[in-house]
C-alpha cells in the first residue's frame, strides 16, 4: 500500500491522489460489474431448474416433485438408483478424503522436511491430472481397474470386488490438484522445520510430531482440502458412467431419462449443496483466527491491500 | 545466587573431534569442546563458520560424519534427539501456535506422561522464572518476540534438560530486549545450573554472558577462554580481530616485546618473531597527550560511559603511511580534541598480540 489509507494522503502530491481516486472508482465499478455478472450467469440455470420442478406440463404450480423427494421412504422405494447412488458417493466421499490425507499430509510434510529437492518433481506429480481429462484417465485406468477387480473378486468375492467404492481410488486422483494446493498454503504459513524440531528435543517421535504439531497447525488446510474433495466426489459423473458404477451423478442421470423433474431437483439441491460446502470453507479456521488461514482467505486478504 | 542442590544437576558435556561436511565443504573441521557441569559455554564466530552445526550434533539433530558427542559421561552420538533430554531454544520463533503459552510448556512434560496437577504446577513455575505469570493463556501471536522467546526458554527447561542448547536466541529481537533477556538467560541459567551452550554472532553478547567463550572460525575452534582472558590474552589475529576493537599498528619486534609510536609494549604468547610486524593494540591501551605531537586528531564522538578518538599517526620510522586509529578516552575529556588538532598518541604498555606484518 503507498499511501496513508486512513489520512488519504498521498505520499507523491495531489495530482496522483486524483489518479488514484479515479483507478479506485473504476476498479470498484469493475468488480462490481463482475460479480454482477458471475450471479447472473449462476442464478439464471438455478432458476430454472427451481422453474421446472415446481411447474407441471401445464404451466400449472405443482410440487409433487419435491413433496416426493423430502419423502425418504418413497423416494428409495421408487427411485432405488437414487439412494444407491447417493450411499455410494458418500462413501466415496469419505473414501476419498481419507486415502488422500493420509497420502498427501504424511508426504509432503517429510518432503518440506527432508527431501526439498524433492518438491518440484511432487508438485508436478500433484498437479499432474488438471492436465489430464478425465476420459483419458479412464483409458490409462480400465486395465489397472480390470486387473485389480480381478483380483478382489479372486479374495473377497464379487460383492467387495465389484463395489462402487474402488472409484475412490481413481477419485484421489482427480482430487489431488486441488488438495495439494490447500495442504500447500498450509505448510507454508508454518515454520514445520522449526517447530517439528522444538517438538522432536522435547521427547515427541515423529508420529507424535505430525499428529500433535503438524496436523493441529494445518487444521484449516486440512479442512479446506477435505471440503474441495467432497464437492468434487459428489459432482463426479464420467469417470463413475464410464467405468459403469452408480453414483450420485450416474443415478441422477438415469433418472432423467425416466422422470426428469426428479433428477433435475436432485441436481438443484447438490448444486446448492456444493455452493453452501464452497462458501462454508471460506470461514473455516476463522474461529481461532492465525495459524493456517485457507487459500481463498489469503487471496481475500490479498485483493483486500491492493 | 545459586541453589547448590540444583547445580549439582549440571552433566559434563564432551564434543570430541567433530566432523561433518556439506557437499565436500567441511562445516566442522575436528570439533573438540568440553563443558563443565553447570557451565554457560558461547559459541562465538561469523556467520556459517558451523556453530549452528556443533549445537545440532550436540542436540541430535545432525548427524556427525566422525567424532563422538557425550554427555554426563555417556556416549550419546547415535541417540536421536527425541531421546536425548536437551532443552532448546531456537533463532526463529517456534512457539506451537495452536496452544497457549502454558500449554506450550507443558508439551513437554505431557509427552513424558506427567499427572496434569504436576504438568500444570510445573509450567507455573517455569513461566515465573521468566516472568511471564501473567501471559499463561496468550497464543503466540498475542505476545512479543521477546515474551515468545521467554516461554520458549520456559518450555525447554520444563523437561529438566541434561543439557540447555541456545542457538542465537536473541537474534530477531531489537536492541533493548535483546540486553534484557540475554542477563535473564544468565540469571536463569545459574538459578537452574544447567550446563548450557550459547550460540551467537554477537561478540558483546558472548562475552556478556558466558563462562567460557569458544571463538570459531571455518569449523575450527580458534580459542576457548574465559571472557576476560578471551579479550586481553587472545591467541591470534582473528580471535584479537573479532573480539572487541583492535588497532592494526606498524611497529618492530625485539626479545619478546615490540616497539610501537615511539613506546614499548610487552607482548603476548604467539607473537610474530623479532622482525617488522603488525601489533594488534586495543583502543584503551593508546592514550593521547599534547607533548610531542605524531599525529592528527581525525574526529572525536561521545560514546555516554567514554569517548572514542580517532587519530592518523605522521608517516614514521616503523611505517609508512598509517591506517588510522581509534584511541579510548574519557567522555570528560572529548570535547578537548577536535578534527584537525595535533597530538601523541602513546601506548600504555599493556601486553598485546604481534603478528606478521601484512
Ligand atoms: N543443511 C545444510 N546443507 C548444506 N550446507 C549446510 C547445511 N547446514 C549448514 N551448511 C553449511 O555449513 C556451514 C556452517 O553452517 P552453520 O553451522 O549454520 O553456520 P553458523 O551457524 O555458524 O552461521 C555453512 O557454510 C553452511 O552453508
Ligand atoms: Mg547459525
Amino acid at each position: 500500500m503507498t499511501g496513508s489509507p486512513m489520512t488519504g494522503l498521498p505520499l507523491n502530491g495531489a495530482p496522483v491522489k486524483g489518479q488514484r481516486a479515479v483507478r479506485l472508482r473504476r476498479q470498484t465499478w469493475f468488480r462490481r460489474v463482475v460479480v454482477t455478472v458471475v450471479v447472473i450467469a449462476f442464478l439464471i440455470p438455478l432458476y430454472g431448474m427451481l422453474n421446472f420442478t415446481t411447474h407441471d406440463p401445464s404451466g400449472q404450480v405443482d410440487l409433487t416433485t419435491w413433496r416426493t423427494l423430502v419423502d425418504v421412504n418413497k423416494i428409495s422405494t421408487d427411485y432405488p438408483d437414487l439412494a444407491t447412488g447417493f450411499v455410494a458417493s458418500v462413501g466415496l466421499a469419505i473414501v476419498t478424503v481419507s486415502v488422500m490425507l493420509v497420502l498427501l499430509v504424511p508426504t509432503m510434510t517429510w518432503v518440506r522436511l527432508r527431501l526439498p529437492s524433492m518438491s518440484r518433481p511432487v508438485e508436478f506429480i500433484c498437479l499432474l491430472p488438471l492436465t489430464v481429462p478425465a476420459i483419458v484417465l479412464v483409458v490409462g485406468l480400465s486395465p489397472v481397474y480390470s486387473w485389480l477387480t480381478d483380483w478382489l473378486v479372486y479374495f473377497f468375492g464379487e460383492s467387495v470386488g465389484e463395489s462402487t467404492i474402488w472409484l475412490g481410488l481413481a477419485y484421489v486422483i482427480l482430487v489431488l490438484p486441488y488438495s495439494y494446493r490447500s495442504i500447500d498454503a498450509g505448510l507454508r504459513a508454518i515454520d514445520v522445520r522449526t517447530l517439528s524440531e522444538a517438538a522432536r528435543s522435547l521427547g515427541a517421535g515423529w508420529p507424535t510430531v505430525m499428529w500433535r504439531v503438524v496436523l493441529p497447525n494445518l487444521r484449516t488446510a486440512v479442512l479446506s482440502a477435505s471440503f474441495l474433495s467432497v464437492a468434487l466426489v459428489l459432482g463426479e459423473f464420467t469417470i463413475a458412467n464410464l467405468f459403469s458404477r452408480t453414483n450420485l451423478q450416474v443415478a441422477m442421470y438415469l433418472l432423467g431419462k425416466s422422470d426428469a423433474q426428479i433428477s433435475i431437483a436432485v441436481g438443484l439441491v447438490s448444486l446448492v449443496f456444493a455452493f453452501l460446502v464452497l462458501f462454508a470453507m471460506s470461514f473455516v479456521g476463522t474461529t481461532r483466527g492465525r495459524t493456517t488461514r485457507s487459500p481463498f482467505r489469503l487471496r481475500r486478504n490479498r485483493q483486500e491491500s491492493t | 545466587m545459586s541453589a547448590p542442590t540444583e547445580t549439582a544437576r549440571g552433566v559434563t558435556v564432551e564434543l570430541t573431534d567433530l566432523r561433518r561436511s556439506y557437499g565436500g565443504i567441511p562445516a566442522l573441521d575436528g570439533l573438540t569442546l568440553h563443558l563443565a557441569p553447570g557451565e554457560l559455554v558461547a559459541l562465538l564466530g561469523p556467520s556459517g563458520c558451523g556453530k549452528t552445526t556443533a549445537l545440532r550434533c550436540l542436540a541430535g539433530l545432525e548427524d556427525p560424519d566422525s567424532g563422538t558427542v557425550s554427555v554426563g559421561g555417556r556416549d550419546v552420538t547415535g541417540v536421536p534427539t527425541n531421546k536425548r533430554d536437551m532443552g532448546m531454544v531456537f533463532q526463529a520463533y517456534s512457539l506451537f501456535p495452536h496452544l497457549t503459552a502454558r500449554e506450550n510448556v507443558e508439551f513437554g512434560l505431557l509427552l513424558r506422561k506427567r499427572a496434569a496437577s504436576e504438568r500444570r504446577s510445573r509450567a507455573a513455575e517455569m513461566l515465573d522464572l521468566v516472568g511471564l505469570s501473567s501471559q499463561m493463556d496468550k497464543y503466540a501471536h498475542q505476545m512479543s518476540g521477546g515474551q515468545q522467546q521467554r516461554v520458549a526458554l520456559a518450555r525447554a527447561l520444563a523437561i529438566e534438560p541434561t543439557v540447555l542448547l541456545l542457538d542465537e536466541p536473541l537474534s530477531a529481537l531489537d536492541a533493548k530486549v535483546r540486553v534484557q533477556l540475554r542477563d535473564e538467560i544468565r540469571r536463569i541459567q545459574t538459578e537452574v545450573g544447567t550446563t548450557t551452550l550459547f550460540v551467537t554472532h554477537d561478540q558483546e553478547e558472548a562475552l556478556a554472558v558466558a563462562d567460557r567463550v569458544g571463538v570459531m572460525r571455518s569449523g575450527v575452534l580458534q580459542q576457548i577462554a574465559a571472557p576476560e582472558e578471551l579479550y586481553s590474552r587472545p591467541v591470534n589475529d582473528f580471535v584479537a580481530d573479532f573480539v572487541g576493537v583492535t588497532n592494526r599498528v606498524p611497529g618492530h619486534v625485539s626479545g619478546g616485546s615490540a616497539s610501537v609510536l615511539g613506546g614499548r609494549v610487552e607482548l603476548l604468547p604467539g607473537s610474530a618473531g623479532d622482525g617488522t610486524a603488525t601489533v594488534l593494540v586495543r583502543p584503551e591501551h593508546l592514550t593521547l597527550d599534547r607533548t610531542a605531537a605524531n599525529a592528527t586528531v581525525v574526529s572525536a564522538s561521545f560514546l555516554g560511559s567514554h569517548a572514542k578518538v580517532v587519530v592518523t599517526p605522521d608517516a614514521g620510522a616503523e611505517g609508512t603511511a598509517a591506517a588510522p586509529l581509534v584511541v579510548q578516552v574519557r567522555s570528560a575529556d572529548v570535547g578537548s580534541f577536535s578534527p584537525g588538532d595535533r597530538v601523541c598518541v602513546r601506548p600504555t604498555g599493556a601486553a598485546a598480540l604481534a603478528v606478521a606484518a601484512g
